[in-house]
């Protein structure tokens, strides 16, 4: 058998078998022309994960299979299998063999046999077919059948042996009761769990009224496994294994693109908005508008045209786009586009997992890039405890992995303790970016305060704000703390107003001081002028009576040499000598 | 015997196998005993004809079917017990 070309993410010595999560566990499926045990209660799946492993051989990775079935009839098999979407009917022709061995109920039995028969046919068949990967669906049917525990062990063994000898990827299905009765030692295949290569164990319990799938690889000789239970579900498209991130994965490309929260003092909050791809977390006690911060989110991705999924758990679609409307949120244009898709999930029920699976499967059927979840505490109510945080985890797991941004809000149960601030998912943790929401009732009004928590990677306000609901939206504002009180509502109003009038009164006061200022200057003014005139008077003055003595002077001393002229004087006159 | 209808069986083995070897030598001795002269033994054995088997729908070896009288009927295993082939063949009374 020559393969065309392997199908994507297959891995030497490996099978792939399409089952989402199954293959991330085992890197790369089950061991390729080796034998994989798979047990299981009644309803745990074991049929369907087998289908499927052979459907993926089929459609995708151009191995086909042979199922033997031992306890339900083919063509009931093929129409349950529809239901997932599988084209069982048209893979038949060529690539998909159905063998009917069930016993039938008219069957007479006189002393023991063995499969020989079974196997020769089947042999037979794979080379007709070049099959490659083959199912026995329900071996233990055909076991009880043989008389002691030697025989079953005989059949075993030579199935196995059978399948190597082959080189056929095998899977082997059946019934026990999971790992449960795999420690109080009731195991009726125990040597098969040795003998095989692999083998898958999975578990259905009801807890709570609420059924909860895990699916554990109990060994896997010669690769790597996830040793963990994993949740799984049956959804839409058959087997879906909700799986936790593992080392090697790589990381989705990291976006340094910044997404308004559509309130825009949030964003200068947290300098320039959410990250695209990153998860926010709002939490806070009921009516704290954890919903309304979600949708001033939702709206915002919608106006720039980004495809965006809002799932509310608390009521319908409806009624939150019209309690949006009263504080100025209009959503409900987005939703008759089509950009925005509201998810009422009010009905749904089930496990976490399976919500966690609705609203994936839902996202990539509407190519969501903004989601809202509100609130994703909805995820841990009875029945989910256990499994809830681990849900959260790989719900902000898958969505960084998609790139979506994700908001969710959580509800913060009043009695709980107000100090640690921890939400009962624990997600608070993983969350990039945690809002919290709270209430403060003074003077008897209760006022919304918000304040951010974390934000990783963005430098953000330390700063309280209250939160303003209005017709014409939703905005922040400064409070004000005085004398080591926190003050919102009508006192910050108050206290807002008497800094006006304060301001004012200081406005006008300086006003007049500077009139008064100017007209002392003025009055200065004029004084240096008068006296500056008075001072050019003096100094005129001054040399005017310089010069008038000057000339009283040279006319005396004239007078007096011309008095000894006149006199006849023979004698010098003593003046000049 | 008294009747003198005639048993159409068929046996479906697996080569040598134990199983096999012991079903066949069992509806010998059960023929030899009581369907002397009345009885045609068809052996097939699906280790060489492995299409019969799967056209056949024969998955356990050894598997007999007794083709006649009507109606057909299928006993799986080496038929240890000679009491459950007769009563199948609904020859109980006969042989007490």
């Amino acid at each position: 058998m020559k393969l065309a070309r392997p199908a994507p993410g297959e891995r030497p010595g490996k099978a792939l078998t399409g089952i989402a999560g199954f293959d991330d566990i085992t890197a790369g499926g089950l061991p390729r022309g080796r034998t994989t045990l798979l047990l299981g209660g009644p309803g745990s799946g074991k049929t369907i994960f087998a289908a499927q492993f052979l459907v993926q051989g089929a459609q995708h990775s151009k191995e086909p299979g042979i199922f033997v079935a031992f306890e339900e009839a083919p063509a009931r098999i093929v129409r349950n299998m529809s239901a997932f979407g599988w084209k069982l009917a048209q893979l038949q022709r060529k690539r998909l063999f159905f063998l009917d061995a069930r016993p039938m109920p008219e069957l007479i039995q006189s002393g023991s046999f063995d499969l020989s028969g079974m196997l020769a046919a089947l042999a037979l068949k794979a080379r007709q077919m070049r099959a490659r990967r083959i199912v026995f669906d329900a071996l233990d049917i055909v076991l009880a059948l043989l008389p002691d525990a030697a025989s079953k062990r005989r059949e075993v063994y030579r199935l196995h042996e059978w399948l190597l000898q082959h080189e056929l990827t095998g899977l082997i299905t059946a019934k026990n009761g999971g790992d449960e009765a795999t420690s109080s030692g009731l195991q009726q295949f125990d040597f098969m769990q040795f003998m095989v290569d692999c083998a898958v164990i999975l578990n259905h319990r009801v807890d709570q009224g609420v059924s909860q799938r895990n699916l554990r690889v109990q060994k896997y000789r010669g690769s790597s496994f996830s040793e963990d239970e994993s949740p799984f579900v049956i959804g839409s498209n058959g087997f879906d294994v909700a799986i936790a991130r593992t080392l090697g994965r790589k990381d989705a490309p990291i976006s340094l693109e910044r997404v308004t929260s559509g309130v825009a003092r949030l964003d200068t909050m947290l300098g320039g908005g959410y990250y695209r791809g990153a998860s926010i977390l709002i939490t806070g006690f009921p009516g704290t508008a954890k919903t309304t911060l979600s949708g001033a989110f939702a709206e915002a991705a919608c106006k720039r045209g980004e495809r965006t999924m809002f799932v509310s758990f608390d009521s319908d679609g409806s009624e939150v786009m019209r309690n949006l409307t009263s504080v100025g949120i209009q959503l409900s244009r987005f939703e008759k586009s089509g950009v925005l898709r509201m998810i009422s999930a009010r009905t749904i029920t089930g496990s976490a997992e399976t919500l966690l699976v609705r609203i994936k499967s839902l996202a990539r059927a509407h190519q969501a890039r903004c989601l809202v979840i509100d609130p994703v505490s909805t995820l841990s109510k009875a029945g989910n405890e256990l499994t809830a945080h681990g849900v959260a985890e790989r719900l902000i797991d898958w969505s960084k992995a998609d790139g979506i941004t994700l908001v969710c809000t959580s509800l913060l149960d009043e009695m709980s303790n107000h100090a640690t601030g921890g939400t009962p998912l624990q997600i608070s943790t993983i969350a990039d970016t945690w809002l919290h929401l709270s209430y403060l009732v003074q003077a008897g009004e209760r006022n919304r305060g918000m304040s951010i928590i974390k934000s990783r990677g963005t430098a953000h306000s330390n700063q309280v704000r209250e939160l303003i609901l209005s017709k014409s939206g939703v905005t922040l504002a400064d409070i004000y703390t005085a004398g080591g009180e926190v003050l919102m509502g009508t006192l910050r109003w108050e206290k807002e107003s008497a800094q006006r009038v304060a301001d004012e009164v200081a406005q006008v006061a300086s006003q007049l001081r500077r009139v008064n200022l100017d007209a002392e200057e003025a009055v200065l003014d004029v004084r240096v002028k008068s006296l500056q005139t008075k001072l050019m008077a003096k100094q005129v003055e001054k040399s005017l009576l310089d010069r008038t003595n000057d000339s009283r002077q040279r006319a005396l001393s004239r007078g007096r040499t011309r008095l000894r002229e006149l006199r006849g004087a023979d004698i010098p006159a003593p003046v000049g000598k | 015997m008294i009747r003198r209808r005639t048993f159409t069986f068929r046996l479906y083995v697996a080569d040598q196998t134990q199983n096999s070897v012991q079903a066949q030598a069992n509806l010998t001795a059960f023929c030899r005993e009581y369907l002397r002269d009345c009885h045609t033994i068809e052996v097939v054995d699906v280790l060489r004809q492995p299409q019969r088997a799967l056209d056949d729908g024969i998955f356990m070896t050894p598997t007999l079917v007794v083709l006649a009288p009507a109606p057909i009927r299928r006993i799986v295993g080496t038929l240890s017990q000679p009491l459950t082939l007769l009563q199948t063949l609904k020859l109980e009374t006969e042989a007490a």
